[in-house]
């Protein structure tokens, strides 16, 4: 409560910035777009409900007393503490409610009629994410603390949705329906994602060394990968089409073991082309910041080549590889989304499904665990290299 | 040693170029990837407007998250902007966590097919890194130029257009490029959405399985990326020859 | 005892050190001075073969250094090298046990060394045993990178400029530490430098070194006394060359008995110094004490001129 008081009582003017535009755009929301749709299949445009009409009145007031509230954080409290449990709050509240009004608004037994979260919705959450995420951005946790929170997070998340509160909610509709699907093609898309990774680093690592220990190796090097990498991916995968069909036309061994000029191979060769740069280059920029000095010292005092490469070299190099390792990783994430165009399978899969039959809710099952996936990584990696600096 | 590449690039140009515009010559190089008389050159629509409109989508999209990411930038790191310097530094990082298809794909459903929704994603897109390197390019002048500026006496304004800007710009300029080159990739999966663009040739290929549109359509638009990008790069040696970056 | 004989190192059709032949004895410090260029941390780096020599050979107690594996012979040699080197990632502790992990050492002796260490060199074990390098001083670091390279007991310590890196003040304290530390374990030091008073200060004998030769090697009072090379004149400094005579001895080495009045001088105090102190205070003569207190005698400024002419 003192927490609370104090900055009210000692800064009465101060209005925080970021408050006052994430509340002007979520009240503006709320006035002017709907909270749910509700849709009589999964195509035809929905019926627009506001808050009002969605929910019961003790519920709907209930949500207007917490957004009111966390706005009021938002706009006069500066401690991001204070902010980051408000704005937590008001999430959890907008989320049940959202759920509610999927369980009420679906006639009992009808699998059908379609509830989904409406433009007011969306608005509300980005805001309220965006006032977590300053918060916490302010808060500068620690990388431990920031990894422990987002497997809290991802733990709320699943349970909420095992749980069966939301699973009138279109986007669990469209995964139930999917169920088993959806496990095979997010298990694809996280093997094509880090067996192109691992491909890629098995042998960009021993390559950045290369070019670190034979700098005239190096322009030509990373010269060569970077135009790969300036090939967009659709086009290089069709590119790489034809000679592994040709290959698995050319060696039936090569097609026993799954190569075809479509699917999963080109994917994982394009998607290990890509992810080379990063990592070549970050092992060579790596092994460059090292401190000569430090590699000096260690071989005058009798390491032998390994020992130094090993605990020296790349252990003070490892930061930025993980970095180089990131960036791979995002990115090959997202690319093979696009993989599956080709039949390459992944989470993509939903994605252009979802396009060609205009069903947002089949793009959101596959686009939304895509970015969560993307995230995870980065969030763990970012973690790892910072971990790895401060020692 | 300096010559190679130029003229590496000339070829590529010139390949690009001869291409596009009389495709049908380059029929017999491209037969022998077709399957029961199917046509080796695509058909369906003319390769020159098909590339013309592609290039169009990319620079607008880009033109516009030039001007935003860079009126952002120099918004967050005013003395009025900087509560959301910490915020905006954030969505940044977890914006290009976002795969590129995601936004495409999540704006359809939003504005419906076309040339609108390639447009948007690829202008939000191409926001994350123009903005980010105007705010690197911005926050890490020199100080000793920084004060030198202020003790000459130049208002904020003059300070910003005559000093910050000119030396971020070799850094804002390396965003643009990066920006352009992902939009190229991400405008061909556009074609998916129906908006016209390279990616048109690609999909008929894959819907059609003829390898010869597929190949012709990745090599028209990895080389359209490949000069972007070489041309990009000319253009900031050019322009940043007096500023020195490190 | 070091024996240098005939070391050469080419890289193409340039000598970087041209037939270099220095025999250093056991429990001295021999320094190799010489400008940038002239080849001194290479024919340093020779000695425990960092850099493999074109020509010649080392010999250490007889030995030739080429009879075992380079990394074999570095762990019997002490290294330590300007900017100290030491490896970022790991503790103070873990930096000093660094050649004794890779001799195998076991557990309680290495702890026990490395305790020792941390005391020798004034670094209470409690604070930073477990500290990184960057959590310590520019002076601290650089006691470190001495420690380490002693850690594993070596006969033979090599240094590369090892204190080019510090302020003077704490430059004079490392030096200072450095001679007691080898009067400590007796460890045969060789060091390079391009400042010839710190030269003179820590070096028994000193070579100096320009274009790849060694254009002298012999005792700092030799040096200056018998110049071998006009070069070595001109290095070992012509304009100030009696006043660096009189800094090589001690005012208790030259005194006389008795006691005189005026100001009274330490018998460590260099002849260089009690100069300075007479010219200062106007004075003829100046009593010696001992660092006890006890009187041993008086120097006169007739004394120091005849000890700053041209032997």
């Amino acid at each position: 409560m003192s927490a609370l008081a104090a900055p009210l009582t000692a800064a009465p003017r101060r209005i925080e910035p970021l408050g006052a535009l994430l509340t002007l755009a979520g009240a503006l929301a709320l006035t002017w777009l709907p909270f749910v749709l509700v849709k009589a299949n999964r195509i035809v445009p929905g019926t627009p409900l506001g808050v009002g009409a969605a929910l019961p009145p003790a519920v709907a007031g209930g949500l207007i007393v917490l957004l009111v509230g966390a706005a009021a954080v938002g706009l006069c409290v500066g401690a991001p503490r204070v902010r980051l449990l408000a704005a937590l709050t008001a999430l959890a509240g907008l989320a049940l409610a959202v759920g509610l009004a999927g369980s009420l608004l679906t006639p009992g037994g009808n699998r059908v009629v379609r509830v989904a979260p409406g433009g007011a919705f969306w608005v509300v959450l980005v805001c309220l994410g965006l006032l977590a995420t300053d918060a916490l951005t302010r808060l500068r946790p620690r990388p431990l603390v920031r990894v422990l929170a987002l497997g809290l997070l991802l733990g709320i998340v699943v349970a909420a949705l095992a749980s069966g509160w939301f699973d009138h909610l279109s986007i669990l509709r469209e995964y139930a329906v999917n169920a088993a699907r959806f496990a095979q093609e997010l298990r694809r898309h996280v093997l094509l994602a880090f067996g192109s990774l691992l491909a890629a680093a098995l042998v960009g690592l021993p390559l950045g060394i290369l070019c670190h220990r034979v700098p005239r190796l190096r322009p030509g090097v990373l010269g060569t990968l970077n135009v790969i990498q300036t090939i967009p991916a659709i086009a290089l995968f069709g590119i790489l089409m034809a000679p592994l069909g040709a290959l698995a036309g050319g060696f039936p061994a090569l097609q026993r073991l799954g190569v075809s000029g479509i699917g999963a191979a080109p994917a994982v060769v394009a998607l290990f082309l890509y992810s080379l740069l990063p990592i070549v280059a970050n092992t060579a920029s790596g092994l460059a910041r090292v401190s000569r000095a430090a590699v000096d010292a260690a071989r005058g005092m009798g390491m032998t080549h390994w020992q130094v490469l090993r605990g020296i070299e790349l252990r003070l190099a490892l930061p930025v590889i993980i970095t180089g390792v990131r960036v791979v990783l995002v990115q090959n994430i997202g690319m093979v989304t696009v993989a599956a165009l080709i039949g390459g399978g992944g989470l993509g899969t939903f994605v252009f499904q979802g396009i060609g039959q205009t069903a947002i809710d089949l793009v959101l099952l596959g686009a939304i665990p895509t970015v969560a996936l993307a995230f995870s990584s980065a969030v763990l990696l970012d973690a790892l290299a910072e971990t790895l600096e401060r020692r | 040693m300096k010559h190679g590449p130029l003229l590496l690039r000339g070829l590529a140009l010139l390949l690009l170029v001869s291409f596009v515009i009389a495709p049908q010559r380059f029929a017999p190089l491209f037969a022998p990837l077709t399957q029961y008389g199917a046509p080796p050159i695509y058909d369906q629509g003319n390769l020159l407007t098909l590339t013309l409109a592609h290039l169009g989508t990319v620079c607008l999209a880009a033109a516009a998250s030039t001007l935003i990411a860079v009126a952002l930038a120099i918004l967050v790191t005013r003395q009025s902007g900087r509560a959301f310097l910490p915020l905006s530094r954030t969505l940044v990082n977890i914006g290009q966590t976002f795969p590129p298809v995601a936004v495409l794909a999540i704006t359809v459903p939003l504005v419906g097919f076309g040339e609108i929704p390639t447009l948007i994603a690829l202008f939000a897109y191409g926001l994350l890194p123009i903005f980010e390197n105007t705010l690197v390019g911005l926050q890490t002048l020199p100080p000793a130029v920084t004060e030198a500026a202020d003790g000459m006496g130049l208002s904020a304004r003059e300070r910003l257009f005559s000093v910050e800007l000119p030396l971020a710009m070799p850094l804002i300029l390396e965003g643009i490029r990066l920006s352009l080159v992902i939009n190229v990739g991400t405008a061909t999966i556009g074609s998916t959405v129906a908006a016209k663009g390279l990616g048109e040739v690609i999909i008929a290929g894959l819907l059609s399985n003829n390898t010869a549109f597929i190949l012709q359509g990745g090599l028209v638009t990895a080389l359209m990326a490949v000069l972007l990008y070489e041309g990009m790069l000319a253009v900031e040696r050019r322009l940043c020859r007096s500023v020195r970056t490190d | 005892m070091i024996t240098i004989e005939h070391l050469a190192k080419q890289y193409g059709t340039k000598a970087v050190v041209e037939d270099v032949n220095l025999t250093i004895e056991r429990n001295s410090i021999a320094v190799i001075v010489g400008t940038s260029g002239s080849g001194k941390s290479t024919l340093l780096r020779m000695i425990n073969r960092l850099i493999e020599p074109s020509a010649g050979r080392v010999l250490i107690e007889g030995a030739d250094t080429r009879e075992e594996p380079a990394h074999l012979l570095r762990r019997r040699i002490g290294y330590a090298i300007q900017g100290h080197g030491l490896f970022p990632h790991r503790t103070v502790e873990e930096n000093i046990a660094t050649v004794p992990r890779l001799l195998k050492w076991p557990a309680a002796r290495i702890a026990a060394r490395v305790r020792e260490l941390l005391e020798v060199f004034q670094l209470e074990p409690a604070t930073y045993a477990h500290a990184f390098p960057h959590q310590l001083s520019g002076g601290q670091q650089q006691r470190v990178g001495v420690a380490r390279a002693l850690a594993a007991e070596p006969a033979v310590l090599l240094m590369d400029e090892p204190f080019g890196a510090l302020d003077p003040i704490i430059r004079a304290k490392a030096q200072e530490d450095l001679l007691a530390i080898q009067r400590r374990y007796g460890t045969t030091i060789v060091l390079v430098t391009h400042d010839m008073d710190e030269a003179f200060r820590l070096g028994d004998r000193v070579a100096v070194m320009s274009n790849g030769r060694v254009l002298q090697f012999d005792t700092p009072a030799a040096l200056l006394a018998h110049p071998a090379d006009p070069l070595v004149t001109r290095m070992t400094g012509q304009t100030d060359r009696a006043l660096r005579l009189l800094s090589l001895t001690t005012a208790g080495e030259i005194a006389a008995p008795g006691a005189v009045p005026g100001p009274t001088v330490s018998a460590a105090a260099s002849l260089r110094d009690v100069l300075s102190e007479l010219l200062w205070r106007g004075a003829e003569a100046a009593s010696v004490t001992r660092e006890d207190g006890t009187p041993c005698g008086h120097v006169s400024v007739a004394a120091l001129l005849r000890h700053g002419r041209s032997p």
